[in-house]
């Protein structure tokens, strides 16, 4: 056998070359198309969005913040919500989502490592609906109470595995030289993790946390059976509040009128959208910042 | 001024230097066995090189006497290594406490990076809650003095340790052994990523810590050993079991002039390694 056994004539080029050339280009083609196919629907969207959204923001703003719409209420009281909503989630979900990771980067190279890792990975694709319930019968359910707590466990669940997977992904990329640099002046080692290696990787972390943070913002069907939405706006924690994403839920499937309430919900989603694509710039900036740094 | 820094950190002034002894030691990386039956004694107040091939084991062993070896997953430790007349390895002996008398600088320079050279400097002192009732400053200062390292830096101490050339940041990294006070200095192939300039000033350092410290330091470099050390240990790998053995250990000039073992004979005179 060996080199002897090509039995096709030989010849550089002809028909064979030709054929190859053309699958060559189709695949090349199909996989071009596909990517463009990737960025139709983002772009017919942010189009979208911003064609209705931004003449709805910019045309009456101030004011359309604190206008009254029959169905949602003030977008500017939605927005404070999200907000709060926002720091509830990040006192649930941060500080186990950052520990968590830091736990599978240091130590988690065994058995349990693996299943937290695995549990991790099913929960950052738990239907967001599911996380709703859960909170829903932890905190309304015992306290006969729809309330921000609530609203923050759930969307804190939905956030901590980025975070957690996030974290350890970029903990992990810090050398282990400086670990040992650390260890080697007697210096503990959850103190050498917490002052040496979590700041070599804090950029990273924050980038993962924006992401995490991102991903919840626009969260709505968590909420309905959580926070349930308030049309006279932030009243208590204790209270049901409102968020951005419920009063366009509100505002759009079942408006009270519509002439009132549709420009309310898409000045509503153009707030909401500049609210994601701002935490997105942010954690790219904070990522570049860190290339930066390293490099 | 030594008594001074000595009585800041311990209560008892030190002035008598600190022995090691190495006996019957045997360092394992799960089923490889890396070190074996090494029986080694380390002098107060010397410098004390470990030469030897690429592979023979010299880093495993240094990093047995701080007690860093067993940090990586599976590795382990047979023997005892006496500090003083302390053995590091006695069941309940804090590893962490082992480290704080035993410092070791590393191959790479490996100042933390998020940290400025002050901080870097006292990094050891402040992590591990003794920085209290010292003047950080002076601390720094001595240290930085002490690894000729000061007036390079003493006009941007809060500048990032990663600002500093290679050989800068190897001198900040032994600053940094230098302020926590130890009583033996561990150094891996110190010099093996610097330039030739670089290297001589470590060198130049070293000869000068040696009035207040123990030293051992790994060396892949002859010329190296031969100029910085007092007694030279020379292991290589026992064709066998493939782990590293101590050869032959003695003053360095005997080492290189009239070696006992021919293996030792053939390896100084570049015949092997």
């Amino acid at each position: 056998m060996g080199i002897a056994a090509a039995s096709s004539p030989r010849t550089l080029g002809g028909a064979r070359f030709r054929r190859r050339k053309a699958v060559d280009r189709l695949m090349a083609g199909a996989m071009i198309l596909s990517a463009i196919i990737v960025l139709i629907p983002l772009f017919a969207v942010g189009a979208y969005v911003v064609q209705q959204g931004w003449p709805a923001l910019i045309g009456h703003f101030p004011s359309i913040l604190t206008e009254q719409s029959p169905a949602g209420g003030q977008l500017i009281e939605g927005l404070k919500g999200t907000l709060i909503l926002i720091g509830l989630a990040c006192v649930v979900g941060l500080p186990i989502g950052v520990m968590s990771g830091l736990y599978l980067a240091e130590y988690g190279r065994n058995r349990f490592g693996d299943v937290v890792r695995f549990t991790a990975d099913v929960m950052a694709g738990l239907p967001s609906i599911v996380a709703g319930i859960v909170a829903y019968s932890v905190l309304v359910l015992t306290t006969k109470h729809f309330s921000a707590y609530a609203g923050g466990l759930a969307l804190g669940l939905l956030m901590f595995p980025t975070v957690t997977r996030s974290t350890e992904a970029v903990v992990r990329l810090v050398p282990d030289a400086l670990r040992e640099g650390g260890l080697a002046l007697g210096i503990s080692r959850w103190r050498t993790i917490v002052s040496i290696v979590m700041p070599a990787a804090l950029s990273g972390i924050i980038t993962g946390i924006i992401l995490g943070v991102a991903r919840v913002a626009g969260e709505t069907a968590p909420l309905i059976f959580t926070v349930l939405g308030n049309n006279n706006g932030f009243i208590g924690l204790t209270q049901p509040v409102p968020a951005l994403s419920l009063q366009i839920f509100q505002a759009v499937a079942s408006p009270v009128d519509p002439t009132q309430d549709y420009p309310v919900a898409y000045a509503g989603v153009m707030l909401l959208f500049l609210l994601v694509v701002v935490l997105n710039l942010l954690a790219r900036l904070v990522a570049a910042r860190r290339a930066v740094a390293r490099g | 001024m030594n008594a001074m820094r000595a009585s800041q950190v311990r209560p008892v002034i030190v002035t008598t230097g600190h022995g090691m002894s190495v006996e019957r030691l045997n360092a394992y990386y799960g089923a490889k066995h890396a070190v074996k039956d090494v029986t080694l004694r380390v002098e107060p107040n010397t410098v004390t090189a470990i030469i030897g091939p690429s592979g023979c084991g010299k880093s495993t062993l240094l990093r047995c006497l701080n007690r860093l070896h067993e940090v990586i997953a599976g590795a382990y430790v047979q023997g005892k290594v006496l500090l003083d007349s302390e053995d590091i390895y006695a069941p309940g002996t804090d590893p962490v406490q082992v480290r704080r008398l035993v410092g070791m600088v590393f191959q790479r320079p490996n100042p933390f990076p998020t940290k400025s050279i002050i901080e870097n400097v006292l990094a050891g002192l402040k992590l591990t809650g003794r920085q209290r009732g010292m003047n950080p400053r002076e601390v720094a200062e001595q240290a930085l003095r002490d690894a000729a390292l000061w007036d390079e830096v003493k006009d941007r101490l809060k500048a990032p340790a990663t600002a500093l050339s290679g050989g800068q940041q190897q001198r900040l990294c032994i600053a940094r052994a230098l302020a926590v006070r130890p009583d033996v200095i561990l150094m891996d192939e110190p010099c093996s990523a610097l330039d030739p300039i670089a290297t001589l000033k470590v060198e130049e350092l070293i000869a000068e810590l040696r009035d207040h410290y123990t030293i051992v330091i790994v060396t892949h470099n002859m010329q190296q050993a031969a100029r910085v050390s007092d007694r030279t240990a020379f292991m290589m790998v026992d064709m066998d079991d493939r782990a590293g053995v101590l050869v032959e250990e003695g003053p360095t000039k005997a080492m290189f002039n009239t070696p006992k073992d021919k293996r030792t004979e053939d390896y100084v005179t570049g015949r092997f390694g």
